[in-house]
């Protein structure tokens, strides 16, 4: 077993620097890595490009980030109900790159997996693909959209062990699974952090081969971005 | 003439048995409850999850299940969680039958825009581009004409287009038409709407062959 815990999410983000690229698991606030959030804001490093799906909302997730002018440009699919990050947007003090929700989880995943780039549907003909290539195949146009380069992934699982092994839970699986190994260190938080062999192999989602840092995160919020409920009468 | 759930339970009728379907955010979302029973029907929602049933009851909201909206949802007997890149997947090999979702503007020959307005609203297009880029069945709910009471279904879309020539069909307020290499053909009127009221509020090229049936929602 290679073992890849570490003491605590000071230890786990040791290197990170200013004017680094980070990808950060999560939609909205589902499956924020929340431990790794705090610390990048406690270290206040600057200048930095997050890829995250969305921007968190005006005092959670990546908008502690934005509160504290840490970030200097987003590359997310959606990133609406964020006051602040409008302001930023608005004013020029944010760079934003909008990509196809699809389109930022394969530019993920290609990472992982080792393809430099890879064809896609989706933006064709839109302002998404000004400046791409694009190519037909069988009738259809595609855009050529590149694998991401990043020098942390954060990410959040439910479950982990010693190894790095991951379990998701319900939809705060997401972007999580697509960005372990998608960068040159991939750090996971997990709610419960248990011994090797402690998890069943069969229902592992993410192998720790994946992984470089493991820890067991603190006072998880998760906090609801939209609370609906029906009656029980 | 229909409201947003008139415009729900008309486009319910187009979900048939065995059909996987992804509803977008809006009227899409009201879509689900007007489906009938007896069918069986499963819904996607792109951040990772089929089968996705009703709001919670109060107090058994989990902040782990969500839907793209970002609500607290449930899942039902055969849900299923899945990653991103799966979930798009699923989307871009053509796996889900039918795509519901809102438009801004849409144009004759089947262009969409439903995602920035320069200037004024630039929010993402989450997975809507690749949505209407992959779907075979897209169908789009929405107003006929804006708050201003200018048409929706334009000539050519005046905002930045989501995708190229992918919607099939509209259900407004006003009626449902067909997208056609030739322009909207108009397939049904709404409850007391008349062929009148469709041709002024719709700057695109309208057809109207034949005698355009009353809808029955």
């Amino acid at each position: 077993m290679i073992r890849k815990t570490v003491a605590n999410v000071q230890e786990a983000l040791l290197g990170v620097e200013d004017g680094m690229t980070f990808m950060l698991g999560g939609f909205g606030l589902c499956g924020i890595p929340e431990n790794a959030i705090s610390e990048l804001v406690r270290l206040g490093i600057k200048d930095i490009t997050c890829i995250s799906n969305n921007a968190g909302v005006d005092d959670f997730g990546l908008g502690l980030l934005l509160q504290k002018h840490q970030i200097k440009k987003m590359i997310s699919s959606y990133v609406g109900e964020n006051e602040e990050f409008e302001r930023q947007m608005l004013s020029g003090e944010l760079e934003v790159e909008l990509t196809p929700q699809g389109t930022l989880a394969e530019k993920c995943r290609a990472a992982q997996a080792g393809f430099p780039a890879f064809y896609t549907p989706a933006g064709y003909g839109t302002e998404v693909a000004e400046g791409k290539e694009t190519r037909d195949f069988n009738g259809k146009k595609y855009v050529l959209e590149h694998a991401f380069e990043a020098s942390f992934a954060f990410v959040k699982a439910w479950k982990g062990d010693e190894a790095g092994n991951l379990i998701f839970k319900g939809t705060a699986r997401n972007f999580n699974p697509c960005m372990c190994g998608a960068a040159n260190i991939t750090v996971a938080e997990v709610e419960e952090l248990v011994p090797a062999g402690g998890l069943d192999p069969n229902e592992i989602h993410i192998p720790g081969i994946f992984v470089q840092r493991i820890f067991q995160g603190e006072h998880y919020e998760k906090r609801i971005e939209q609370r609906t409920v029906r009656s029980r009468n | 003439m229909l409201d947003k759930i008139g415009i729900a339970k008309r486009i319910a009728r187009e979900v048939k048995d065995g059909y996987y379907v992804n509803l977008g955010i809006g009227i899409p979302t009201l879509v689900a409850n007007y489906v009938r029973d007896d069918i069986s029907v499963e819904f996607q929602s792109e951040n990772g999850v089929l089968g996705m049933g009703p709001f919670p009851y109060e107090g058994e909201e989990d902040a782990d299940i969500i839907n793209a909206g970002k609500q607290t949802i449930t899942t039902l007997p055969g849900a299923s969680f899945f990653d991103s890149a799966t979930s798009f997947g699923m989307i871009r090999g053509k796996h889900v039958d039918l795509t519901i979702l809102g438009a801004m503007e849409i144009a004759e020959n089947g262009d969409i825009a439903n995602w920035k307005i320069p200037g004024k609203m630039v929010k993402g297009m989450g997975g809507a581009m690749d949505l209407v880029a992959s779907a075979e069945n897209i169908i789009v709910a929405m107003m006929h004409t804006n708050k201003k009471g200018e048409s929706k279904l334009l000539k050519k879309c005046s905002l930045p287009l989501t995708g190229v020539g992918c919607v099939k069909k509209v259900v407004t307020n006003l009626g449902v038409l067909e997208v056609t290499s030739k322009g909207f053909r108009l397939l049904e009127r709404a409850p007391g709407v008349t062929i009148d009221t469709i041709k002024q509020a719709t700057e695109g090229s309208l057809i109207v062959e034949g005698d355009i049936p009353e809808m029955t929602v």
